[in-house]
């Protein structure tokens, strides 16, 4: 695998895209002016303190209280360094801002608190898997606040804002897995937001996305209704465990009687189930808010019936994990 | 009320026997604070309120470091530790910070040096402070009916969407800009309308170009937040859409507002404290402050760069390329006058006599951390490395390192410069050493390696964090209890000096300015004669009288005006 995140240096994470180098560099750069001037302020202090330290009945000596050639230098210097400081810094924003034409694009979503990674074969995955040295482009959005997409060992990061989409690129450097952040305050499990970015050697992306995508043919309904209801968001307001979140347990929802907001009753069933994911408030358990979005058009109908092969199953199927 | 119809006698004292009249003992009972016109008590009030709201924030502060000495739940849950460094932030910055020194310090002082006997416009100051009150009430109601867990930013959509009390909060932040734009207001007319004969705009003492500059953009950018807020209000209780993309707003737009305000405000908080150092800095070196007019007109232009550079807390918002370019450069220009303003505190030190005292100390304390917060700032206006760095602890540290390793520190040097002078006692020398030192270390040892697990990608309002951040959160609560040692016995030496310290003398440091030419504390009136300015820093003016362990000016008919009417 790749570095260890506690490979890096005193300051930064280890190295792992194309800009990755010129962001430390300046990094250093302005870290070595700081030091110089830190120092240099300190240093004249002490000395100060020392040198000057009040005698008895001893007056401050006469020197001049302006010295307009110092002050004019003292003033220019640090204009030049700032200048040169933001011109090295512009012109690797550029390079962080534009994407090579080729660039592989994913989609991405964030939601509370989750994020998902369509790839163009409609694949839909929890984490960000990407193919080494080749230029990756996030397209992403928001489906409620404004979360942010940050990878430390990337140097790159980017507000996910509903109503618009942002982007962002990179090209991964060296095979391994790494963190990925929200960096954007979004609530109760904003710190939880996390997922990781998996650097694929040469080659094996496309073997791992042809896999990954047949999960259908691959595994069990129940595996792959369990997968998808990880993956997709359901879990974030559906517990496993009996307890009530956003929206109602699903732990052994199916063939139960539950009483509708509308005053009738139902008796949960597959039918049920996939009009629930389809047109999510048509029909709503009382004491929840009919908030659910749904989900035509972003699942397929054998996913659907993934899902509720694994609601189905016996509890401890479902438990399992 | 009644103060003003005491009976006077020629020289501004009041008729009859008794202990020296002060504004303390002039007029007594609840109702003669409540409802003075007095400056001086207005500033004691604000002192008060203003150190219980910073102890409030601490302990919110205490909560968070202690929450996050492990990763995952240690003493609270995700959503607690949401609300509590909402109200840390909140309370530190609208109810401290920002009034902060302005309304005690400025309050207490400004008149004072300009030989004044009150601000231009008493009345208004005291609506301010009742203004101050409220509208604290209102955000600190905020708290029992649910309290906010947006961040002190409120951004959108979150603040409109959250289930939390964001309207009292922000109604509560609302109203206490009203108090600041007040207080900026009288500061303005006062500095122009009340100087001294002989104080032109060039003489006038440095903390006075610090506060007039503050008074400006505290003046010019609150309305902003003002109308930033009530849109914000607007949109949750009557669901017009403004900011929220659901409804056809733009969340990005709020950003925008809310920092055309907040990034002015970061000067608002700081201008003050340079203020302050200009003063302490020249007095404990006995020498006059070098360079006094670069350093008075970096105050203005600091003042008005502020208003340019808001766009640079939005480097990754998903504004184009050029703002970014634009914004980055902006902001690299207000570094420079700060960087000049220290340039001349250093030069000021050159060749003095100086002495450690505990405000030099703080001053010492404020020019290691404020450069360090300074320098960190160009990390941060840079594009590429704040792409990086933006949304981490490294952003954290930096405003810390500004904002209490700056203003806070510069707040206590002046505190302890005019505490003798405010209530006419000494406090304890050698317990200040103490607590100066470790409020220094503790200091340093919170907020540094914040720096470093930011630089690492421990992004910032997390409850929960990885495994391999725990030993910098943890020398970073380490950190943060020392600093309450060291702020306990601040309080422990203060509360120690109202009732036993050594009576101060009117002059007990030396300086030249005008508010040490009068009894400490101060009488009701102020001065007894009409003042006159000359250079307020020509401390060879003043030399050390053993017997009473005071300055005393070798010419005191110097900063006497001419009786009226003499020829």
């Amino acid at each position: 695998m790749g570095p260890d995140p506690d490979d890096g240096s005193f300051w930064m994470p280890p190295q792992v895209s194309t800009v990755a180098r010129s962001v430390d560099w300046l990094f250093n750069f302005i870290l070595a002016i700081s030091v110089f001037f830190f120092i240099l302020i300190v240093v004249v202090m002490v000395v100060f303190v020392i040198k000057y330290r009040r005698r008895e009945g001893q007056q401050a000596q006469s020197s001049p209280s302006h010295n307009t050639a110092l002050e004019i230098t003292w003033t220019v210097i640090p204009v030049i360094i700032v200048i040169v400081i933001f011109f090295f810094g512009f012109k690797g924003y550029l390079d962080m801002a534009t994407p090579p034409a080729n660039a592989y694009e994913i989609l991405v979503e964030g939601q509370k608190w989750k994020w998902s990674f369509n790839y163009p074969n409609g694949y839909v995955d929890e984490n960000l898997h990407v193919p080494v040295d080749r230029p990756v482009r996030l397209v992403m959005s928001s489906a409620d606040v404004i979360h942010s997409l940050y990878v430390p060992a990337f140097r790159i990061k980017q507000d996910v804002v509903p109503g618009r989409y942002t982007k962002v690129w990179f090209e991964a450097t060296e095979p391994g897995e790494y963190d990925l952040f929200c960096a954007e305050y979004c609530g109760t499990s904003h710190s939880d937001m996390l997922a990781h970015v998996i650097v694929h050697p040469p080659g094996e992306f496309e073997i791992w996305l042809e896999k990954a995508s047949n999960f259908l043919e691959t595994m069990t309904p129940v595996d792959a209704g369990r997968k998808l209801f990880q993956v997709r968001g359901c879990q974030q307001c559906h517990s496993m465990d009996g307890s009530a979140k956003t929206g109602p347990t699903m732990l052994g929802v199916f063939g139960r009687t539950e009483n509708m907001a509308d005053g009738g009753t139902i008796t949960v069933d597959e039918n049920y189930i996939r009009e629930s994911i389809l047109e999510p408030n048509a029909r709503v358990v009382a004491g929840f808010e009919p908030v659910m979005p749904t989900y035509q058009g972003r699942l397929k109908d054998a996913e659907i019936l993934a899902i509720i092969e694994y609601l189905k199953a016996p509890a401890g199927a479902s438990q399992e994990e | 009320m009644t103060d003003a119809t005491t009976v006077l006698t020629g020289d501004g004292q009041p008729a009859g026997p008794g202990p020296r009249d002060s504004y303390l003992n002039h007029g007594k009972g609840v109702l003669s604070w409540l409802f003075t016109l007095d400056h001086k008590r207005i500033g004691i009030m604000y002192l008060a309120v203003i150190l219980a709201s910073f102890f409030l924030g601490g302990v919110f502060a205490m909560f968070i470091r202690t929450e996050l000495l492990t990763p995952g739940q240690t003493i609270m849950t995700a959503d607690t530790y949401n609300k509590m460094f909402t109200l840390h932030g909140a309370v530190m910055i609208f109810l401290f910070i920002i009034p902060g020194i302005p309304a005690t310090l400025g309050n207490f002082v400004l008149p004072l040096m300009l030989g004044a006997k009150d601000v231009a416009l008493p009345r208004l100051n005291l609506a301010s402070f009742w203004l101050w009150l409220i509208g604290a009430s209102v955000a600190v109601a905020s708290i029992i009916i649910g309290a906010v867990d947006t961040g002190w930013t409120f951004y959108t959509p979150y603040s409109t969407t959250t289930g939390t009390a964001v309207v009292a909060m922000t109604l509560g932040a609302f109203i206490l800009g009203f108090s600041s734009i007040f207080t900026g207001l009288n500061f303005i007319v006062t500095i122009h309308k009340m100087r001294p004969e002989g104080m032109t705009w060039f003489r006038m003492p440095l903390f006075l170009w610090g506060i007039y500059s503050t008074a400006i953009i505290q003046v010019l950018a609150t309305p902003v937040l003002g109308i930033t807020l009530l849109l914000l209000i607007a949109e949750r209780t009557l669901g017009v859409g403004i900011f929220d993309p659901a409804l056809g707003g733009d969340p990005v737009l709020y950003q925008h507002f809310f920092w055309f305000y907040s990034h002015p405000a970061v000067y608002i908080m700081i201008l003050p404290a340079m203020a302050i150092m200009s003063e302490v800095i020249s007095v404990f070196s006995g020498k006059h402050i070098f360079g006094y007019r670069f350093i008075a007109w970096s105050s203005i232009a600091i003042a008005l760069l502020s208003f340019l550079v808001w766009g640079h807390h939005m480097f990754t918002s998903g504004q184009s390329s050029l703002t970014n370019m634009i914004f980055s450069a902006l902001t690299f220009s207000v570094a420079i006058p700060s960087a000049v303003k220290v340039f001349n505190w250093l030069a000021t030190m050159y060749k003095g006599s100086i002495r450690l005292a505990a405000p030099m100390l703080y001053a010492l304390s404020f020019l290691f951390l404020f450069a360090i917060g300074g320098l960190t700032g160009l990390f941060l206006g840079s594009l590429s490395t704040d792409i990086h760095l933006h949304d981490t602890y490294f952003v954290v540290a930096h405003f810390h390192y500004v904002m209490f390793g700056g203003t806070v520190i510069a707040f206590l040097a002046g505190i302890h410069y005019w505490w003798p002078k405010i209530f006419g006692r000494m406090y304890s020398e050698r317990w200040a050493q103490v607590s100066a030192l470790l409020i220094f270390v503790g200091f340093n040892l919170t907020f540094f390696t914040q720096f470093v697990m930011g630089s690492h990608g421990m992004p910032r309002r997390y409850y929960n964090y990885l495994e391999r951040f725990t030993a910098y959160h943890q020398a970073s609560t380490v950190g943060s209890f020392i600093l309450m040692i060291g702020f306990l016995i601040m309080a422990g030496y203060l509360l120690h000096s109202l009732v036993r310290g050594e009576r101060a003398p009117a002059n007990p440091w030396g300086g030249a300015t005008l508010e040490w030419e009068t009894a400490s504390p101060p009488p009701y009136f102020n001065f007894e004669h009409e003042m006159q300015a000359g250079d307020p820093y020509d401390l060879d003016a003043l030399s050390w009288d053993p017997s009473i362990k005071g300055y005393v000016r070798r010419d005191p008919s110097s900063v006497l005006a001419a009786p009226r009417g003499a020829d």
